[in-house]
């Protein structure tokens, strides 16, 4: 009996001793191998009296099992307090920069024109597009500005050269032309906007020879001026995300609506640099707008009688510039990367009517 | 067009204040642009008057001035002006006063080590004009003490209005006047013209010389002559008036034209009667004849601009600019005064092909009151007569007036159904009277005549412009659009759809995103392919912004160079936006493009490599899979156009159709555009990626229960043969059972021998209904490098 307990506490401090895997190995097979100690003692279990080995059996299983899950123990132990003392000599600078990616970004254009498409989307326009290049009929003639009529003096326009089949095209000065080819292909109730580049000889601090205009165009029964009131009104308070706002129209001329409008938005600019808006002692030019002029309709092919319309028009850039506070448009075409980098969108930064417009 | 309160008042009896009238000439149509109100500017200045000037004990040429500001005590004043001295009235700005010119407060000085109280103000100082040789003297009957605005003729505010170019009719003191008048600011009170009863016969007739064709070139022409005048200064309140609008006062006779035109939207012309031979005429210009205009420039006319002519020769552009061999001097004793109407159209064309812009091209560009021929040349006689003397011929015209309107039937109910807002009747016909129209009620209808003076008005649209205009928008109620379902239809086209996922795939890659102008330089289209004739602007914004893009890669090239020297290195930009292939509409595509600019980003784990050909190719796939909505499959070839590097470019096309291109850019391309940084790139016409299938669903989800197997296979093949031939051939070689083939190592060497080189590939292969014994994989390798052989390809031992 004694002998058990002792070899039992001989063993234990053996392996509580061992100082790596090999010798703790070393002392399992001492013990537990074929030859081993304990294994020896269980052999003579065999040649025990029944009586004896009832009392003797659990004993020997017992000092078996015990040193096999110290031997266990053991093993974990000196494997994690390895694995410690690896990882000790494993360590890195952390405060080294991380492995070089490029931020990509998209344009504040491209971004703005992606919210105002969400708007307008939701009140059921389609977005409409058509070529730079553009007949001078469809940019100026069926939009009631015939040759010579001093309007076109409003719009300084470039003219491409002569085309081998003699023909002589512009680039369209604002993107009414894209109303006229949906008119010309589309039967009423039209709701569409027409985005995209347009282009005027004029370029100073606050001018760009290329431009982006968005334009919207309802043609039904029954449109009046209030349908053009309220959809302005509405695009201003989903763009400009305020809850009220307040419009000024004021008297204009263009030859393709009568009567034509401008839009002003009440703002306040008494802080310099800063624009607010919704309220204020400050108005805030919009842009044009008006009931489509009853000649174009018909140039277009459809019925002033049956039909009316509204069209309004705006600056792409400039509703970027107003929203983001950039304070050039010229800076939009320079492409200057620290430009780009600064006002740009995030790839991700998708517009959304639930997630919000702005970011 | 700008005119001053007192001279509105003239034509307007109102007690409106400038602002209020302001604001009412907004709300109507007529937009105020400024209102200049010098006088109050200037209210800290007063007058002065200088007592005494003596030299200054410490310069030559300052005065020491002790000046009468109306106080106790005199103001001890240094001041350098010639003209300062003794006795003279001045316009004072005492210490604290803002100097308009500067910006800057005045402070008590020390000039020289005397002090200075105060300074006596020059035109300049004030922004009153470029005169600087001197301070202003006041006139004698100036009050010291009181504010300066006054003695300096500054009291009246100046208002300036933007005219849109359908309203001839508001180029007018007058006409602004009627405008307002009808919107119910005041009574309009202009003075009737008297006319001039003529002493003698006119010497000299006037004649149309017009084709049927063109007669309504200049419908109408009268003149008269005066003569005895005598040419000097206009009466100093009409050199004030004129000056106050910015306008020069020249001699008598010709501040009559300038004063009515003005004031009644009339333009005339006045020659020198002695200098003109025979009779006057109106007819088209001859081809290639030239005039002298005022302007001092000799102008080629062809045959569609009018002239007036005597018998030798043209001598003014009719509507656009009289002649300088002709005009007025102070020697002139006999004038002739023509009045005449003509077309704005053929004015407009050709004030714009001479680019000339002058007041009588801006008024009858616009259209001027016909029925004012004859009542301006009368109130240019009463002036000239007044002003000049002489002695006024009977008056002579030729044509007649162009017809009046005709009436418009117009259906009241208008109002409503286009302006979206309720006014009365009787409203809308006291709107439409009061603006000059002439309406006649006839049931539910009113035959509605313009007056003359508004050619814009052409149908029932414009008279409720008019009346609504006049009424006020402010009474315009939102009404919404209808709303055909709850919940809103995706409205995008699949090519908008496209460019979008493009735009946001790049940008997710790390591209920042331009937009550039859609011209560049002749000289780099060329380099591009394009740069000929057809895509030229006949009249470019500058010489290096000419020809109209045959791509966006140029754009890009050029905003790369810029970056670069501005040190900025690695990085990649793109733009999708049009590419030109004639000057033609619709002769256009959207491409999107793209640059990979730098040497590799400098980072101390190496991650960094030259922007390569194989990131023009990485970048470009995923373009091309966001817009097709799958996987690349389109085959690749070797090259593309002469833009790129020869041996390190490809091009993708389908069938005949090319989709774009990738690759390094041509050595001679990077040094078009002085970049010494590698730079690849690649473009995508978008409009020729075919569409994407059918957005909506999925095939349905198999995957293998079946183990995939991986074998690995190295050939040497020759050098110069694709690898990608390789991968297909490997690919054939079992449809059905091989999943993928990718490249993992090409290595050229000693090892593999000269011209040649060895490619490994890794081919996965999916059994789909049972598992592949190791017979089935042998025969299979087998067929892989069966078909490889095919190619000279030898599996490498």
């Amino acid at each position: 009996m004694t002998d058990i307990a002792s070899l039992q506490s001989d063993i234990l401090a053996q392996i509580l001793a061992a100082g790596d895997e090999t010798a703790l190995e070393a002392i399992r097979v001492a013990a537990l191998g074929k030859k081993g100690s304990i294994s020896e003692l269980l052999k003579m279990l065999g040649a025990m009296s029944p009586d004896e080995r009832k009392t003797q059996g659990p004993l020997l299983n017992g000092l078996r099992d015990c040193v096999g899950d110290a031997i266990a123990a053991r093993k974990t132990q000196l494997a994690d307090a390895a694995l410690e003392a690896r990882l000790k000599t494993e360590t890195v600078d952390v405060s080294l920069p991380p492995r070089p990616e490029l931020q990509g970004s998209v344009h504040p254009i491209a971004q703005v024109l992606d919210e105002i498409t969400a708007i307008f989307a939701d009140m059921g326009f389609a977005v409409a597009e058509g070529p730079d290049v553009e007949y001078d009929d469809y940019n100026f003639t069926k939009l009631n500005i015939p040759p010579d009529h001093p309007a076109r003096q409003m719009q300084d326009t470039f003219y491409v050269a002569p085309q081998t089949d003699g023909s002589s095209h512009v680039l369209r000065t604002h993107t009414s032309p894209v109303q006229v080819r949906t008119m010309l292909n589309q039967k009423p109730p039209i709701r569409i906007i027409s985005p995209g580049r347009t282009y005027r000889v004029d370029s100073d601090a606050t001018h760009s020879p290329m431009f982006h205009q968005v334009e919207a165009l309802v043609v039904d029964e029954g449109i009046h001026l209030g349908h053009l009131k309220w959809t302005v009104e509405e695009f201003c308070k989903a763009f400009f995300e305020i809850d009220e706002i307040e419009l000024r129209a004021r008297p204009s001329f263009f030859p393709f609506t009568e009567p034509s409008l401008e839009w002003d938005m009440r703002c306040d600019r008494s802080v310099p640099g800063k624009i607010i808006f919704g309220h204020g002692n400050d108005w805030l030019e919009l842009g044009g707008s008006g009931l489509v002029h009853p000649r174009v309709l018909a140039n277009c092919g459809i019925d002033p009688v049956r039909y009316q319309g509204f069209a309004f028009g705006f600056g792409l850039d400039r509703m970027a510039m107003l929203k983001y506070g950039i304070p050039d448009i010229r800076s939009f075409f320079e492409s200057d990367l620290r430009w780009l980098r600064h006002y740009g969108f995030a790839a991700l930064d998708i517009p959304t009517l639930d997630g919000g417009l702005s970011k | 067009m700008k005119f001053t309160l007192s001279w509105l008042k003239e034509h307007l009896e109102t007690e409106a204040d400038v602002q209020t009238i302001a604001d009412k000439l907004t709300n109507i149509g007529l937009e105020v642009e400024s209102i200049e109100d010098a006088g109050a500017r200037l209210k800290d200045f007063t007058v002065a008057q200088i007592v005494s000037a003596e030299k200054h004990p410490n310069a030559d040429k300052l005065r020491l001035c002790m000046v009468n500001a109306g106080d106790k005590d005199l103001l001890q004043i240094v001041c350098g002006a010639p003209n300062a001295r003794a006795g003279i009235k001045v316009v004072l700005a005492r210490p604290g006063t803002v100097i308009p010119a500067s910006g800057e407060a005045l402070k008590i000085g020390t000039i020289r080590g005397v002090e200075s109280r105060g300074m006596m103000c020059s035109a300049r100082e004030l922004l009153l004009g470029e005169d600087h040789d001197g301070i202003i003297e006041l006139t004698g009957d100036a009050i010291v003490g009181a504010p300066a605005a006054p003695a300096l003729g500054l009291t009246d505010p100046v208002i300036d209005v933007s005219i849109t170019p359908n309203r001839g009719d508001a180029t007018s003191v007058h006409g602004i006047a009627r405008d307002l008048a009808a919107a119910g600011l005041g009574t309009l009170r202009t003075k009737k013209v008297d006319p001039v009863a003529g002493k003698f016969p006119s010497p000299r007739k006037i004649t149309l010389d017009f084709t049927p064709e063109n007669k309504s070139a200049c419908p109408i022409f009268a003149g008269r002559l005066i003569r005895n005048v005598k040419n000097g200064p206009s009466p100093q309140w009409v050199q004030d008036r004129l000056k106050s609008v910015g306008m020069k006062s020249i001699s008598a006779l010709v501040d009559t034209t300038n004063l009515i035109a003005q004031d009644r939207g009339r333009p005339l012309h006045v020659f020198d009667a002695d200098k003109l031979s025979g009779n006057l005429h109106a007819r088209m210009a001859r081809d290639h004849e030239q005039v002298l205009a005022l302007d001092a420039k000799t102008y080629v006319l062809d045959s569609e601009t009018v002239v007036i002519a005597d018998d030798s020769f043209a001598r003014g552009i009719g509507g656009v600019m009289g002649g300088e061999d002709t005009g007025v001097s102070s020697e002139t004793k006999n004038v002739f005064v023509e009045s005449a109407w003509f077309d704005p159209a053929r004015v407009a064309r050709a004030g714009r092909k001479l680019g000339i812009i002058s007041d009588a091209r801006y008024r009858f560009e616009r259209g001027v009151d016909p029925q004012s021929v004859l009542p301006g040349l009368e109130l240019c006689t009463r002036l000239i007569l007044d002003w000049c003397g002489g002695e006024p011929s009977d008056v002579v015209v030729a044509g007649e007036l162009p017809p009046p309107h005709k009436h418009i039937d117009f259906d009241p109910a208008l109002v409503e159904n286009l302006g979206g807002m309720q006014i009365d009747t009787d409203e809308s016909i006291r709107i439409l009277s009061r603006l000059g129209f002439t309406v006649l009620e006839d049931g539910d209808i009113l035959h509605v005549t313009p007056p003359s003076f508004r050619r814009d008005i052409d149908g029932p649209a414009d008279l409720v412009e008019e009346i609504v205009r006049i009424h006020g928008l402010s009474g315009v109620p939102s009404v919404p659009l209808d709303r055909d379902r709850a919940v809103a239809k995706p409205v995008l086209t699949s090519a908008q759809r496209r460019a979008r996922a493009v735009r946001r795939t790049l940008a997710a890659r790390g591209f920042n995103e331009c937009v550039s102008f859609s011209f560049i330089g002749r000289d780099q289209a060329k380099l591009f392919g394009g740069g000929d004739d057809a895509r030229q602007l006949s009249n470019p914004i500058a010489s290096d912004l000419d020809a109209l893009r045959p791509s966006p890669l140029p754009s890009l090239l050029a905003a790369a160079s810029r970056n670069a020297a501005r040190g900025l290195s690695d990085f990649s930009l793109f733009e999708i936006g049009p590419a030109f292939q004639s000057g033609m509409p619709e002769a256009q595509t959207t491409n999107a493009a793209g640059i990979i600019a730098g040497a590799g980003i400098r980072d101390w784990g190496k991650s960094g490599h030259a922007a390569d050909v194989f990131d023009a190719k990485a970048a470009m796939f995923a373009g091309l899979e966001a817009a097709m909505g799958g996987p690349m499959t389109a085959p690749v070839t070797a090259g593309a156009p002469a833009w790129f590097h020869p041996g390190r470019s490809g091009t993708v096309a389908l069938g005949p159709k090319q989709i774009g291109w990738f690759g390094e850019l041509h050595p001679k391309i990077l040094a078009a555009f002085a970049l010494k940084i590698p730079v690849s790139a690649f473009e995508i016409n978008l409009d020729a990626v075919p569409e994407p299938k059918s957005r909506k669903g999925r095939a349905v989800f198999s995957p293998s229960p079946y183990q995939a197997i991986e074998r690995d296979f190295a050939f040497v093949v020759d050098a110069k043969l694709a690898a990608g031939d390789i991968v297909r051939a490997a690919k054939g070689a079992d449809r059905a059972l091989i999943e993928s083939v990718s490249v993992f190592d090409v290595y050229e060497g000693k090892a593999v021998g000269d011209g040649k080189k060895s490619v490994a590939i890794a081919v996965r292969i999916q059994p789909k209904d049972k598992t592949l014994t190791e017979a089935e994989i042998e025969a299979l390798a087998g067929k892989i490098i069966a078909a490889a052989a095919k190619l000279g390809a030898i599996l490498r031992a």
